[in-house]
């Protein structure tokens, strides 16, 4: 099995240098030799787990309560305008 | 007064409710060790001295005006994957080299309500990446043991730290060995609490289905002392179990029982001479106390390292989506080279058309791991292992080695990955000085039995107590 870096990369938005998207074409497919030993398991009939302790419809209430201000929630952002984040257009004209 | 640092938090909430030390006393003695070895080391990514030291004036004033916080005034070490208000958090990555967190994390909240003296935030592998703290953006920490030998990983700068003096506890916290193992390697108590038994709220997340955070300690009563303090329902943590937190400090009191305790060849596999010999002296001393051996055969171990590596990479890619340096910290491209690698991997065992033979496979597989436990657990109350199958590894071991952490973590990740309790003991030491620890593995919620075994068992080993790193 080869993966397709280049297009991994990209739907995991990880800008990758030609050198990294080399590397990791190896690397990659060696770790996917590695855990195919999955295979040797049959897991026909087997539930799938995604949750070990049985936790079940978590809810809450349906109401506001306090939370972090403008002020805080944009305390780290580098770029912002207005009281705003700033981020960069996502269509061209 | 060197000898402060050495102090147990039960030894040392003892003396400062004496009045026969200050907090101030204590923590100025914490501070000056880290100034001592921080250079030898690499144990913290962040000293908070200020921070600290008003913290201590505050807890000295509460304890004149008698309060009874079970914490109060002992110096803790954080790792740097948990949100602290205020004080720069990095999960030791470039990414958040400059995220300075708005809010708290419940662990922390609850550490801090108890009174704890923050010391500052210890190093770790880069967003809990590995089992050496290689792949700190920040650098590797020295195993305290010898300067040349890993600490292990990912929580090796608060079992560095723990182990070497410069903090009374520290906070760690584990996917699949991170407490256990650098428990193992650096000779100190790690104590790795079932899933959902401690919030998530505010730790930086990496597996989300495994996260669990949990305390490393200098002994079994100062580990039951940290989880009553931070176990139980948060509202912010939807994963969070509501099952009442049992009084663990009175329970680890309780007479011990005769216990019937497996052992799985197959968890001996391939481990190093010298740890298996620790393993075999352990067992006679469990004999001696009067407990039983019953042979199982567990899943092989082997299978969840391929588990494991799948559950993790995928949760990653998904939790590690959220950092583009809009909001906070820095862009992608300052993603270490170990993340990178994981959110690869992780994306491509999600995408589309491999989501099948990749992640839920490997959800299947959980299922039989879970389901062998159980069975396990209807013929013994814990099982007894090796935590890792060598002792602490040179440093550069990780270098190049692209499942190095899966392997450190094979005796570890089956339990991780059934979402289990377990403890990592001082056990014994190798030929070369370097510690050696042993697991204890119980159900889910049964840190209470577990910790009771622990406690037992470290009476018979506090021999082991009177050899202290050479720094």
């Amino acid at each position: 099995m080869k993966i397709n870096v280049k297009h991994t990369a990209k739907l995991a938005n990880l800008p990758l240098s030609t050198r990294e998207v080399k590397k990791f074409e190896g690397q990659l497919s060696e770790t996917l030799r590695y855990i195919e030993g999955l295979n040797e398991i049959n897991t026909d009939n087997v539930k799938p787990t995604d949750h070990v302790t049985g936790q079940e419809n978590v809810l809450r209430e349906d109401a506001t309560t306090p939370s972090l201000s403008q002020k805080e929630a944009l305390s780290n952002s580098k770029s912002k305008h207005n009281g705003m984040f700033k981020v960069k257009a996502i269509l061209n004209e | 007064m060197s000898n402060l640092t050495s102090l147990t938090i039960t030894q040392a909430k003892d003396k400062l409710r004496k009045k026969e030390i200050s907090s101030m006393e204590l923590t100025k003695a914490c501070l000056e060790r880290i100034k001592k070895l921080q250079g030898k080391l690499n144990v913290f990514v962040t000293i908070t001295e200020k921070e600290a030291l008003a913290s201590a004036k505050e807890a000295d004033n509460e304890l004149r005006n008698g309060s009874y916080l079970p914490l109060l005034g002992i110096p803790i070490a954080i790792k740097d994957n948990f949100c602290t208000i205020g004080v720069r958090t990095t999960a030791s990555s470039k990414v958040l080299d400059d995220f300075i967190p708005p809010y708290e994390s419940t662990v922390t909240q609850r550490l801090k309500d108890a009174g704890i003296v923050m010391l500052g935030k210890t190093n770790m592998d880069a967003w809990a990446h590995g089992s050496s703290t290689e792949t700190s953006d920040y650098g590797p920490t020295r195993n305290p043991w010898n300067i040349n030998y890993l600490a292990g990983g990912s929580s090796g700068g608060s079992a560095a730290a723990t182990a070497a003096d410069l903090c009374i506890g520290s906070i760690g916290s584990e996917t699949a060995g991170s407490i256990r193992q650098p428990a193992s390697w650096c000779g100190a108590v790690g104590l790795k609490p079932t899933y959902g038994r401690v919030s998530r709220y505010g730790v930086v997340a990496m597996g989300s289905s495994l996260d669990s955070p949990g305390a490393i300690t200098k002994s079994v009563e100062d580990a039951a002392l940290i989880l009553e303090v931070i176990a139980g329902h948060d509202p912010k943590d939807a994963t969070s179990s509501n099952l009442p937190v049992p009084k663990y400090l009175l329970e680890i009191k309780n007479p011990e029982k005769k216990l019937k305790i497996g052992i799985s060849g197959n968890y001996l596999e391939g481990v190093d001479v010298q740890v298996i010999k620790v393993f075999e002296n352990t067992k006679k001393m469990l004999q001696k106390l009067g407990h039983t051996f019953v042979d199982l055969k567990l899943f092989d171990p082997k299978y969840a390292i391929d588990v494991y590596t799948i559950l993790q990479r995928s949760e990653v890619s998904s939790n590690l989506a959220r950092y583009d340096g809009i909001r906070y910290g820095n862009d992608r491209s300052f993603f270490g080279e170990e993340a990178k690698r994981r959110i690869m991997l992780g994306t491509f065992t999600l995408s589309s058309g491999y989501y099948d033979a990749y992640y839920k496979k490997a959800q299947k597989v959980r299922t039989i791991i879970i389901n062998d436990f159980k069975e396990a657990f209807d013929k013994a109350d814990f099982i007894l292992a090796p935590t890792s199958p060598t002792p602490a590894l040179k440093l550069g071991a990780s270098q190049g080695k692209i499942m190095f952490g899966e392997l450190a973590d094979v005796l570890v990740e089956p339990s991780a990955i059934a979402g289990l309790t377990g403890i990592n003991l001082p056990a014994g030491f190798s030929s070369d000085g370097l510690p050696i620890g042993m697991q204890f593995i119980g159900p889910q919620f049964s840190e209470s039995e577990i910790i009771n075994i622990a406690y037992s068992f470290e009476k018979e080993t506090e021999f082991l107590k009177e050899r202290k790193p050479n720094l």
